[in-house]
């Protein structure tokens, strides 16, 4: 790792803004001991994937342009998203290709843009963490970060420092959980039938504990396990991996019977 | 087929509480991805071959009317004929009046996924010919008067049971009480049963997994033989196929034909590659009197040099359904076409309208599994949203949801309303949610909360909590 401390934008995402601050303090925590200052744009709201995704390029586009002009002073954008990170890496240059100087901006930015868990590994040479958490976690790979990020052993990699903890593979662990954004309100039938395969899988491992790197797959799994009354606790892999479970009751779980 | 995509959410629906099919569909689940997955990891220069046969199909688009004026000038030098066809009604119409100057009563044929884009079968039932269909699981949903579901596995989404009762209920001349209670008993029926077709008929209708420009032949590749009898035993073999089917080379049938199989069944290779070429001449000892290539467009030629290009380069392998969670979920008759899947999903659009097939390109997760897979390397999630865009400017999606998502465009590109309209409503949500952690019902969240809870926020949002955090530090 070097020594010149490197300055991170942090790139919340909307859903950890509004579910799941620990996350976005997890983040900041990892990448502090990473050996990266870690700063908080405000100009940033979401990354307009809804839009993006829905067909409507105009706001996508624009919400684009703010979030290139709000990281464009940090060595790195970093998120704790894989479904972020690539709209960011891959779709920013790409919807913004007719505009020869937003698309090299975009580029730039596409280029110093990582999911957090595969810059820990891969860009900051991280291999370990310390964290305690008792239990046996079972990970979910999100699509976009396994997908279009290669976020498949990074994670499982830190994981295995963590003390305490075993993981238990899902054969189906690629698989999609049906969350897919405005997927899971326009077409809820197909989106359960997903959802109910996986935590029919996250059972059969006989796992105490989801792991995933996405809000919103964690938000579309938890709420199906606990619709069927599972003791499956939920939690982005950020807080195991900065050791911040007690900090927070895992996601969707009532603070009080903590 | 009338299509019934418009009906999608209704078919989904009927799909899902309908216990057969489900059950039908858990059987086949993962069995064709394991399969593809063990023979790929067994080429390694698997993922090199991809790039290769998509240079071949984009060489070939690029140039896609020199190739097939190549091909029909080697399909009549070797005596057959091609007939150029704009829309369906031609196409059928072109068979017809091939089957009439024959004087056809019966027509055999292979799977062609063409012929039920042009429904030929309607059509020469309509006309007083008979046709049977003889690839096995074809011939099973003829008989149930039903579409395919899937474009190499027709009859994917029956189970064996269901097989065994239509048997039963049309081999009227079979003895009743005989046993049919395994596949074996079954294949050995249909074969029986089909032999007799194979030999009565006057002509044989074929699809086309490539036409070859160089030679001038057609490949079909096929697990039952089938379609060896339908073309070689008749007076006429007619091959039905799309335009963007065509190929420059044997050379690069080779090398795509080394994907195909491996991306369809998981197989090396089918178990019959058959090459035609022209009608059978003096010396040959079998082979049809005549040749025809029913050369169909349907739109194609429209989709070149638009962003849907790149689905041109399918070779209908199936792997994209076969890996989509979605298809998996459903099966392929709530697509409501010909074609289902991720690969339907697109092309369907591009040939009956985004206003008929809307909701196809919606109906994804974009989980980008199909497009991982695809032997083409075709970018079926980024074409799925480029119908999206074409809906959106048309403003086909329902207006509820364009007004909610122009509102939340408007907060999310104004930073400051936006934190303020977060900070405030995860302490509302935070504050309500406190008790249990989750909400069984939210307003406005039906299509979240009918099925699942929705895991309440922890009460603050994060920017607040980081400006605290910020102001605390200094």
């Amino acid at each position: 790792m070097s020594e010149q401390p490197v300055r991170v934008g942090l790139f919340v995402t909307c859903l950890v803004d509004l579910f799941r601050p620990t996350v976005g303090f997890a983040a900041a925590k990892l990448l502090e001991a990473a050996g990266c200052t870690v700063e908080v744009p405000r100009l940033q709201t979401c990354c307009g994937q809804p839009a993006y995704n829905s067909g409507d390029k105009e706001d996508a586009k624009a919400i684009a342009r703010q979030v290139i002009a709000a990281f464009e002073g940090f060595d790195y954008l970093v998120a704790p998203s894989g479904s972020c990170a690539g709209q960011i890496r891959l779709h920013y240059p790409e919807m913004l290709a007719d505009e020869p100087a937003w698309f090299q901006r975009a580029q730039q930015l596409a280029m110093r843009s990582y999911e957090l868990v595969s810059f820990l590994v891969d860009v900051r040479g991280m291999s370990e963490v310390e964290a305690r958490y008792e239990g046996a976690a079972t990970y979910h790979d999100s699509c976009s970060g396994l997908r279009e990020l290669g976020v498949k052993s990074q994670p499982r990699w830190l994981l295995r420092s963590v003390a305490g903890l075993s993981l238990k593979e899902m054969p189906g662990a690629e698989i999609c959980c049906g969350f897919g954004g405005t997927f899971c309100i326009k077409y809820p039938e197909i989106s359960d039938k997903m959802v109910r395969e996986k935590t029919a899988e996250i059972a059969a491992t006989g796992a105490d504990t989801l792991l995933a790197g996405d809000m919103g797959c964690l938000l579309n799994m938890a709420g199906k396990l606990q619709r069927q009354g599972s003791p499956v606790r939920v939690r982005h892999v950020a807080e195991v991996l900065a050791d911040m479970t007690g900090d927070v009751a895992p996601i969707g779980a009532s603070a009080e019977k903590r | 087929m009338l299509a019934t995509s418009r009906a999608f959410k209704a078919n989904v629906h009927e799909a899902l509480v309908d216990e057969t099919l489900q059950k039908a569909l858990g059987i086949v689940k993962r069995g064709f991805q394991v399969k593809r997955a063990e023979v790929v990891a067994k080429l390694p220069e698997f993922e090199a071959l991809r790039e290769t046969g998509r240079a071949i199909k984009n060489h070939t688009l690029a140039h896609l009317d020199f190739y097939l004026e190549r091909f029909e000038a080697k399909v009549k030098e070797r005596g057959g004929h091609v007939h150029w066809c704009r829309t369906p009604a031609e196409a059928r119409e072109a068979v017809l009046q091939i089957c009439r100057r024959l004087g056809a009563k019966t027509v055999t044929k292979g799977k062609s996924m063409i012929g039920e884009e042009i429904e030929i079968n309607d059509y020469l039932e309509a006309n007083g010919i008979a046709p049977v269909e003889t690839d096995l699981g074809e011939y099973i949903i003829q008989l149930r008067k039903e579409p395919p579901s899937h474009i190499i596995a027709p009859a994917v989404h029956l189970v064996k049971e269901q097989v065994a009762e239509t048997f039963r209920a049309s081999h009227k001349e079979l003895d009743p009480k005989r046993s049919l209670e395994d596949a074996r008993q079954m294949c050995d029926e249909a074969r029986a049963v089909l032999r007799q077709k194979f030999l009565a008929a006057d002509v044989g209708i074929t699809g086309a997994n490539f036409l070859i420009a160089e030679t001038g032949s057609s490949v079909i590749v096929t697990n039952e033989g089938n379609g060896d009898l339908t073309q070689t035993l008749t007076k006429a073999h007619i091959v039905l196929a799309s335009l963007e089917k065509v190929v420059p080379t044997l050379e690069d049938t080779a090398t795509i034909l080394r994907l195909l199989a491996r991306s369809a069944t998981g197989q090396e290779f089918s178990a019959y590659t058959t090459f035609s070429t022209g009608p059978r001449r003096s010396e040959d000892t079998d082979g049809p009197g005549e040749y025809h290539v029913v050369l169909l467009d349907n739109g194609r030629s429209a989709m070149l040099g638009t962003e849907f290009q790149d689905m041109l380069r399918c070779i209908r392998c199936s792997a994209c359904l076969n890996h989509c969670p979605v298809y998996s979920a459903v099966g392929g008759h709530a697509y409501g076409w010909v074609y289902p899947g991720p690969m339907g999903s697109v092309l369907t659009p591009s040939l009956l309208g985004v206003e008929e097939a809307g909701n196809l390109p919606n109906a994804s997760t974009f989980c980008g599994r199909c497009e991982s897979v695809c032997p083409m390397k075709i970018p079926l999630p980024k074409m799925m949203r480029h119908w999206r865009e074409r809906e959106y400017e048309k403003k086909l999606s329902p207006a509820a949801y364009r007004t909610g998502l122009s509102l939340w465009a408007f907060f999310a590109r104004r930073p400051a309303l936006y934190h303020a309209l977060s900070g405030m409503a995860a302490r509302v949500l935070g504050w309500a949610g406190k008790r249990h952690g989750r909400f069984r019902a939210l307003p406005l969240a039906g299509g979240w909360t009918r099925v699942r809870d929705m895991p309440a926020p922890e009460g603050r949002s994060f920017q607040s909590l980081w400006a605290e955090r910020q102001r605390r530090k200094r």
